[in-house]
């Protein structure tokens, strides 16, 4: 189950597409820490936490759970955070804790990289017998940035994103929410790229169907 | 339209939109995708719908941390000093 902390509406990302927001002003709060600074980390958590919430949701049964392990992979970075080497970004050693205290209560298999459904991710009956479109995509691009705007949409892709396998909501998650680079995916989940673009591919996917039938009445 | 059988069909177009997105398509593979896409308005309409929906599910954004759990996170960092201490 996804735990939903997901509300807010912001501006458009700033920035390069999957630009992570600001990651690099972690290094000078990492190295505050080192130095026995309270608030930074403080403010460490106050800029993962939700993420971590997010993916922490993805692998375990309830909210309460996923706060847990979301503490747990806190002091297991204030146990191991002089032994951080610097080989891989802060966050992307602070997920890859997250996601083995996740595992380790239990939750789930990591090693099973199901990617959830199968089939093709457009209706067959949409395309003739050459596959060329029969029921084209019906136009509503437009109309999204105004639904957007007026909150409307928020909950339909919330729900959409709920909806998906597991596999594929972290991946997209991570990848389109959080701004992770698809290296940095890999890297947390411990999946190929291969593996990575196929997930991506079927959620972002049925997302993009949900929208379609939200907005262009398919 | 007619496809000759080195054109990539719509139904492959939206299969392989993400290894495009991705850059991750060989190169021949990427000129026969542009080359469809330039002659068709509906997997046109479909990638900018993709972009779209990646660009709706990005502006999705969490809750900032409350003072209630600033003030947990506080005093679980408070806790471990002194245990490590």
């Amino acid at each position: 189950m996804h735990v939903g902390v997901i509300a807010a509406i912001t501006g458009p990302r700033r920035g390069t597409r999957g630009a992570p927001p600001a990651v690099d002003e972690d290094g000078e709060l990492v190295a505050r820490l080192r130095a026995g600074d309270e608030q930074a980390f403080v403010a460490l958590v106050a800029r993962h936490h939700a993420a971590m919430v997010r993916l922490a949701g993805s692998f375990v049964s309830s909210a309460a759970v996923a706060e847990e392990v979301v503490q747990d992979t806190w002091v297991g970075v204030l146990r191991g955070i002089d032994g951080f080497a610097g080989r891989s970004s802060f966050r992307t050693w602070l997920m890859r804790i997250l996601v083995n205290r996740a595992t380790s209560t239990g939750m789930r298999e990591r090693r099973s990289v199901a990617v959830g459904d199968a089939g093709p991710v457009v209706d067959r009956a949409r395309f003739d017998a050459s596959g060329a479109w029969m029921s084209p995509p019906q136009h509503w691009v437009e109309d999204s940035d105004d639904r957007m705007l007026a909150q409307g949409l928020t909950d339909e892709i919330q729900a959409a994103l709920d909806g998906l396998p597991a596999r594929q909501r972290e991946v997209v998650v991570l990848r389109d929410v959080d701004g992770m680079s698809a290296r940095e995916v890999c890297s947390v989940l411990e999946i190929s790229e291969a593996n990575q673009r196929v997930l991506l591919h079927r959620g972002r996917s049925h997302l993009r169907q949900a929208l379609e039938s939200e907005l262009g009445g398919l | 339209m007619f496809w000759s059988k080195h054109d990539l069909a719509c139904q492959e177009m939206v299969e392989l939109i993400t290894d495009y997105l991705e850059g991750a398509l060989p190169r021949s593979q990427r000129r026969r995708f542009e080359a469809h896409l330039a002659a068709c308005e509906h997997c046109t309409e479909y990638l900018q719908q993709m972009r779209a929906t990646i660009r709706l599910t990005g502006s999705l954004s969490a809750e900032d941390l409350t003072p209630a759990m600033r003030e947990e996170f506080t005093e679980l960092y408070r806790r471990w000093r002194s245990e490590g201490d």
